[in-house]
């Protein structure tokens, strides 16, 4: 895939998360929004996964901590081919596997996420097994940055530290909002990086809807050997719709019909511009 | 759905238990600057938002972090402050639960824990989001009062009463819309069951918003059979109302409990456990989510695939007195 066929995805991938929101009368469309561009770099450039093999035990590992932007992960799947897309019709309905959160009744997905606080744990587990079998695959997992105040995830990054995680990838959706407001309002988690740094761990932040940059920081190793890698992606909630960027309500707002047309007229353009 | 028409004609509606929460707790905390909201990232779900417009001094939020939400709760309990902590049920009671067992229940710090869209409020959002375990793992924890309040009478009563009590109370509401019960019955008193509707031949026992569909299963047994039935919010299922229990075990009518939570450790087994042990010999039906994985969907599809609906209480009534 060329790299401009990556940027096409992206919008496509944003539209097919619209359109299932919106189909389905809910889900997490700001949030959604800023971390599918880390998602299709993540399954189209980086994961080594076989959607005919999914359980083959050489896999690299994703699992998805802020488990409810699951909307962005289902239609990466379906891009994927782990499941056929007409699936997410039944998205959110009685008995369907697609529900508003992770489960591993779907194929691709890893773990059941959707409590925050959950993802890195598990990684980390992961990637000690790993480490213990002496085998070569990458464990990665993706955060909210409202999530970080989360006691578990600072208990895991020492942990990460502690057992020399170099295979180990966290990347935060650093959107800069949660629920209530921003995370300066609800809760201050400012000097990131050098709170991780003096954790222990190898940090990089990246335009995270560069699509380039995303691949290098996530792709080429450890950023340091003998440490975990954490890569903050700075993104903007509800990237690519113009009504929906870093508007709070977004977080879990559902399109109008005008304003599902209005998303779907945007991205038209911007596949136009690539 | 015909059975819900027919209650909805005679029954006032009100409005969800959790937002009548946090209109009390707005005027409590006008008159008493000692009523302190503890957040996590919940006001919003906890229709609290303007509570936290109005008294930004009385509103402490945590962020993400259910954990030191609860213990944060507990230093201010300590100090004095009347600390009311707003969570998702889920969370609240689940990773929470040490700093409720330790910081709140065994230190005795008199914590107002209040678990906002409870049981399969959240629906689709799955397994993760539900609370059908809340009942179970805070029955096993000494020093602790839990109510699932009916209507939004109870729940008023509960919040005045939870701001006012020296012990710690976990408050449990769900996030749909109820009616009134009982306009003539408007006693509440925590651990004493209220009767929204008085009968004879059979008892539902119910609590939270499962008081509404086994309201309109004895409405049904009336109209269809001339069942009489007695439905009773135990609104506190501990302490359990023993008394009453006492009476029904003395006329020897059957009992169909019902609640949003899964069967095993909740209101049915601590009904029945209080009941068989004093000898009782009634008939004995417990209604819940069983032992699963649950089935996914919205909460009324939830609820109504597992018979938590006025057709499935009417349904395993007419079972039961075949
Ligand atoms: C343990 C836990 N507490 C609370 C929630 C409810 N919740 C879901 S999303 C969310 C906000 C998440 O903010 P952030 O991590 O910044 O996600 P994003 O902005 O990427 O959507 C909250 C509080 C949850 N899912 N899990
Ligand atoms: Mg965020």
């Amino acid at each position: 895939m060329t790299d401009s066929e990556l940027k096409i995805k992206s919008v496509l991938l944003r539209k097919n998360l619209l359109k299932y929101i919106y189909k389905a009368k809910a889900g997490h469309t700001g949030g959604s929004l800023s971390c599918v561009d880390t998602l299709n770099v993540l399954y189209n450039r980086v994961l080594n996964v076989d959607p005919a093999d999914f359980k083959n035990p050489n896999r690299d590992r994703y699992i998805q901590s802020k488990g409810h932007c699951v909307e962005a992960l289902f239609v990466t799947l379906a891009d994927r081919g782990f499941f056929p897309e007409s699936d997410l019709e039944t998205l959110c309905q009685y008995q369907s596997h697609y529900i508003g959160h992770p489960t591993k009744k779907v194929n691709g997905v890893e773990q059941n996420t959707g409590a925050l606080g959950h993802g890195l744990p598990i990684c980390v587990g992961e990637a000690i097994a790993a480490k213990l079998d002496g085998k070569s695959h990458r464990v990665f997992t993706l955060l909210g940055d409202g999530e970080m105040p989360e006691g578990s995830n600072w208990e895991a990054f020492l942990s990460a530290a502690h057992y020399k995680l170099d295979n180990l990838y966290a990347i935060l959706d650093n959107n800069k909002q949660q629920i209530t407001g921003s995370n300066q309002e609800v809760m201050n988690t400012d000097s990131l990086r050098e709170k991780l740094e003096a954790f222990g761990w190898a940090v990089r932040e990246v335009d995270g809807h560069d699509l380039d940059q995303l691949e290098k920081a996530l792709n080429q190793g450890p950023l340091e050997a003998g440490k975990p890698s954490f890569v903050i992606a700075h993104t903007i909630k509800g990237k690519g719709i113009s009504y929906m960027e870093s508007v709070l309500k977004w977080h879990h707002g559902v399109p109008s019909p005008e304003q599902y047309e209005l998303a779907m007229t945007e991205l038209d353009t911007a596949e136009a511009q690539i | 759905m015909e059975l819900d028409k027919l209650a909805e004609m005679d029954l006032r509606m009100g409005k969800a238990n959790q937002e009548i929460f946090a209109e009390t707790l707005e005027k409590l905390a006008a008159k008493d600057r000692d009523i302190v909201a503890v957040t996590s990232d919940s006001r919003g779900s906890g229709k609290l938002v303007p509570f936290g417009q109005k008294f930004p001094q009385q509103i402490v939020e945590v962020g993400i972090a259910e954990q030191n939400l609860v213990g944060v709760a507990a230093g201010l309990a300590s100090a004095g402050k009347k600390a009311f902590a707003v969570s998702p049920a889920c969370f609240l009671t689940a990773r929470a639960l040490e700093q409720i067992k330790n910081d709140v229940a065994y230190s005795d710090n008199p914590v107002k824990l209040v678990g906002i869209s409870a049981g399969v409020s959240y629906g689709a959002l799955g397994t993760t989001h539900h609370s059908l375990h809340d009942f179970a793992a805070l029955r096993a924890i000494n020093n602790l009062i839990i109510v699932a309040p009916a209507d939004n009478f109870e729940t008023e009563q509960a919040v005045l009463l939870a701001s006012q009590s020296s012990s710690p109370v976990y408050l449990r509401f769900g996030k749909k819309a109820m009616p009134f019960l009982s306009e003539e019955n408007q006693k509440f008193e925590f651990g004493k069951a209220r009767i929204v509707r008085e009968g004879s031949d059979l008892t539902i026992i119910a609590n939270g918003e499962t008081v509404y569909p086994a309201w309109k299963a004895a409405k049904a047994l009336d109209e269809r059979h001339g069942i009489s039935a007695k439905v009773v919010s135990m609104h506190t299922i501990k302490p359990l109302d023993t008394q009453l229990l006492d009476g029904l075990a003395a006329k020897r009518k059957p009992i169909i409990t019902v609640e949003e939570h899964m069967v095993n450790g909740g209101l049915g087994e601590a009904c029945a456990s209080y009941l068989f042990q004093k000898g009782a010999r009634n008939r004995f039906q417990i209604m819940g989510i069983p032992d699963e994985y649950t089935v996914t969907g919205s909460q009324m599809e939830i609820l109504g695939h597992y018979g938590i609906s006025p057709e499935g209480i009417l349904a395993r009534a007419e079972q039961l007195l075949k």
